[in-house]
């Protein structure tokens, strides 16, 4: 509710005598909030000044401060409020932004009399802001002690601060007021003019203003000069009795128009000339206007304070809106700051847009509470102006439910060569696969480098992706280390292990590779655990069974030792030969049914050493132009060397030769090393 | 039709002066346009027939200058009060942010004045406008005449005012009562603007 009238500064608050002192002690109380004088009470007549200085204190205090929180009410604003915030069950939510207020203005408090209720709300609120170091400033139109039924508590707080009066501006108060109204709205008076309106008697600034303004609209329908004798003849009809009394003077409303004024343009068709009205003979029943304009003029005034109210009617909606969404918990920044400046353009516009983002906002906070309820808290999800923030952050939490990594589908559980010796393990995976989670979990497959761990493990994995719905993780344990510590490093840890609690069966490569990694074992146990009472499968892979793993928890190794352990042998003859048809049958090399018979028949203690092996047989024959057969294996593998490869140009090639001459790696070597000269030279530079 | 518009800074209300035939409709435009001064009025525009009476309607258009930052204009109308008219009545009604109904004070108009009354009502429910909410105010001319000719204020008030609408008693012809009038209607008008309500479908 802050609305602090821009024109209300100290800059154009005319001091006098009459209000030196409560000058004074505003500014000390604008420059140091809560320092000085707490609370600070200002009182005095009606019209003397007392909103225009606690609006300047409010400016002030913003501009040297402009972190500060500044807050305008009048009394029947805050009980409005705040009857408002307890209809709506906020009246906590009412209570604490006030009370968290830096510089809290409050006007008009003389309404207290007889409100209980609300002079215990205010005092509870006074207590409240003086005990955090905080500023509150009243203004009433009578000292506390003279505001009638008021709590004695109260007239004690106010008391404790300072209590000071604005009096009625002196005549030369007054000359200085009208001065600097007529230089403000551009209108030219002479001195004699303003030294009328002066002398008038009027003590209230607000009365006195009144009168000026009525011969502000007087002279812009006049086109001759305003004379002393016309402004004291205008005044005099309207001036109350008790000033009447006294010299001539005059009251009248504020906010006249002034702007010249171009004529609307009649659209009808016929004119007819205008009555001829203006009677002026029989004496009428009712009294009427003085002059031909001035009837015009007085109505001129009086809507021209109607419309300056209306149109300032945004200001309440805004506030309203202000109360509301502060109470449901999101920031009112963008409101406060309308409430601070003129009309803007279109108000509702600017409430409607702003409402918008907040139901938006409801939305994606909606989603985001489903997403990963941790994060549902971000700052930016409550806060309209930074509602790109909020979607960002909310689609970053979707990305993060994307599922993990899931096996590679080039490894079915179908081209998993079985034979006796891996009997035994193929046959668990394939009951994993017919019945997740319910015989074996986890299952613990146990085998040497290139024994067809990761095979076996894809292969499951990618039959149990199969099932209808079954999201499945399948990853290497140093992966999952990695994405764990990226989590980390963004702080998103919530939504990684989100993603994980959404999956249907969870498979990971050599957990042997977890050994002393502390965090992700933990985060593998909380996993575990949920997993396990939900019923997903889990299969593990390790090149040693668990318990001889070491840098593994007890906790967590016990739990891999729970379910089937099976070890998967290095491949025996039998496997190593339908691999090497196989591998031969991709590589449209199967003409020589012996060559995959010979290729078992060598010694290799993995699948990968076989495949090594294919290759190496391959590219020779592709090398030297022959058929791949039994016996050009022979002769690659056992001795008689193929060709050497030749260099072809340059200095460098690629490759590493073997001992036999065949190309044994792809790593690039360098052939042809500098001269040392060339390099300390190069090194120099 | 009228807003307070927020990008143009304008604010525009239309207001019609509506009842029975020689109630002091026109003579209540007349008043006020011989009232504001040259610079802030448009013509007067009307369609009258030989014997003065209005055939289609008045058009005033006032200026009122720029007020807290808004070039602030009222359109003022009549409609033509004869019964057969309601078509025209219609049309100018359309839009409408207020209307002054003008009573013939006369007691013997009572009759064609809550006519002219029922009549309005049915127009204002005809265009889908809520009549209880509705910137409505009645004045009641020609007080001026003998006492013994027309009904007071009060009574006035009894027959005519059910829906407890503020009232003035005028004189339209010496000007009293009017601006009262138009100042009434002008203030509930834009009280109803500033809360975002809109005038005459």
């Amino acid at each position: 509710m802050t609305r602090l009238n821009p024109r209300y500064r100290f800059e154009n608050y005319v001091v006098g005598s009459a209000n030196r002192l409560a000058v004074t002690a505003a500014r000390a109380v604008a420059e140091s909030p809560g320092m000085v004088y707490n609370p600070l009470f200002v009182y005095g007549g009606s019209g003397l000044g007392k909103t225009h200085l606690l609006m300047a204190i409010g400016h002030l205090a913003q501009e040297i401060n402009p972190q500060l929180t500044v807050e305008y009410l009048t009394l029947d604003e805050f009980v409005e409020a705040f009857h408002a915030a307890i209809a709506a069950g906020q009246g906590e939510a009412y209570r604490r932004r006030y009370a968290e207020t830096g510089l809290l203005l409050v006007d008009d408090v003389q309404f207290l009399t007889h409100r209980r209720e609300m002079q215990a709300e205010l005092l509870r609120l006074t207590n409240a802001v003086l005990s955090s170091g905080r500023q509150i400033i009243l203004s009433s139109d009578r000292p506390p002690n003279e505001i009638e039924a008021l709590d004695e508590r109260l007239i004690q707080r106010f008391a404790g601060g300072l209590v000071i009066d604005i009096a009625g501006p002196d005549y030369e108060t007054r000359i200085a007021i009208l001065r600097r109204q007529a230089e403000e709205r551009k209108a030219t008076f002479g001195p004699e003019v303003i030294d009328t309106v002066a002398q008038l008697g009027l003590r209230s600034i607000r009365e006195l203003i009144g009168a000026f303004n009525r011969l502000i609209a007087f002279q812009a329908v006049h086109p001759t000069p305003l004379t002393s004798a016309e402004a004291r003849e205008l005044l005099s009809r309207t001036l109350p009795a008790t000033v009447r009394a006294m010299p001539p003077a005059a009251a009248a409303p504020m906010e006249p128009a002034l702007a010249a004024a171009a004529p609307g343009g009649a659209t009808a068709t016929v004119e007819a000339p205008p009555a001829g009205s203006t009677p002026e003979a029989a004496a009428p029943p009712f009294e009427l206007g003085a002059g031909m304009s001035d009837e015009f003029g007085a109505f001129l005034s009086e809507i021209s304070s109607a419309v300056a109210r209306q149109v300032e009617a945004w200001r309440g909606r805004v506030a309203e809106a202000v109360v509301r969404w502060e109470g449901e918990g999101y920031r009112t920044d963008r409101l406060q700051r309308l409430l601070q400046g003129e009309a803007p353009v279109d108000p509702d516009l600017v409430l409607r847009l702003y409402e918008e983002d907040i139901a938006r906002l409801e939305a994606l906070g909606k989603e985001m509470l489903e997403l990963d309820t941790a994060l549902a808290a971000h700052p930016a999800l409550h806060d309209p102006d930074r509602l790109a923030e909020a979607e960002a952050e909310v689609a970053r939490a979707r990305e993060g439910l994307a599922p993990p990594p899931g096996p590679a589908p080039i490894w079915s559980l179908e081209d998993f060569a079985e034979s006796a010796s891996n009997r035994y393990a193929v046959r668990a995976a394939r009951s994993v696969v017919d019945d997740p989670g319910s015989h074996y979990n986890p299952l613990v497959i146990v085998g040497a480098s290139g024994s067809g761990k990761s095979h076996l493990l894809h292969g499951i994995g990618n039959a149990l992706g199969k099932r209808a719905g079954l999201v499945v993780a399948c990853l290497r344990a140093e992966d999952f280390v990695e994405d764990l510590i990226k989590a980390i490093d963004r702080d998103r840890v919530a939504w990684w292990r989100a993603r994980y609690r959404r999956i249907g069966a969870f498979l990971l490569d050599d957990v042997h590779l977890l050994a002393g990694k502390e965090r992700t074992q933990e985060e593998i146990f909380w996993l575990y655990n949920l997993l396990a009472e939900g019923g997903q499968q889990m299969v593990f892979t390790s090149t040693t069974p668990p318990e001889s793993l070491e840098g593994i928890e007890p906790r967590l190794r016990t739990r891999l030792e729970a379910g089937l352990v099976v070890e998967l042998p290095p491949p025996d003859r039998e496997v190593r030969e339908v691999i090497a048809a196989r591998l031969l049958r991709e590589k449209g090399a199967d003409g020589d049914p012996d060559l995959a018979a010979y290729l078992a028949s060598r010694a290799s203690e993995s699948v990968r050493a076989l495949q090594g092996l294919v290759h190496r047989v391959l590219e020779a024959a592709e090398a030297e132009r022959e058929r791949p057969s039994a016996g050009f294996a022979r002769q690659v593998l056992e001795g008689a060397p193929a060709a050497p490869t030749r260099r072809t140009t340059g200095n460098r090639t690629s490759g590493l030769l073997s001992p036999t001459g065949s190309l044994r790696s792809r790593e690039k070597m360098i052939w042809d090393w500098p001269d040392a000269g060339d390099r300390l030279i190069e090194e120099l530079r | 039709m009228s807003l307070v518009n927020f990008t143009t800074r304008e604010i525009t209300c239309k207001i019609v002066y509506y009842g029975p035939g020689r109630s002091g409709k026109t003579t209540n435009l007349q008043y006020i346009y011989g009232r504001v001064p040259e610079a802030r009025r448009g013509r007067m525009v009307s369609l009258a027939t030989q014997t003065d009476r209005t055939l289609f309607f008045d058009f005033l258009p006032i200026d009122l200058g720029v007020i807290s930052g808004f070039t602030t204009r009222f359109q003022l109308y009549t409609v033509p009060g004869q019964v057969y008219y309601n078509a025209t009545r219609k049309l100018v009604l359309q839009g409408a942010d207020g209307v002054v109904f003008v009573a013939d004070s006369q007691a013997r108009r009572l009759e064609d004045n809550l006519e002219s009354l029922q009549n309005l009502q049915a127009n204002l429910l005809g265009q889908g406008v809520d009549v209880r909410n509705f910137p409505v105010v009645l004045q009641y001319n020609k007080q001026d005449l003998p006492a013994d000719l027309i009904l007071t204020h009060a009574d006035l008030d009894d027959a005519l005012n059910f829906r407890n609408y503020r009232s003035f008693p005028g004189d339209a012809l010496r000007g009293a009562g009017v601006f009262e009038t138009l100042k009434g209607i002008s203030e509930l008008v834009l009280k109803r603007l500033a809360a975002g309500g809109a005038g005459a479908a």
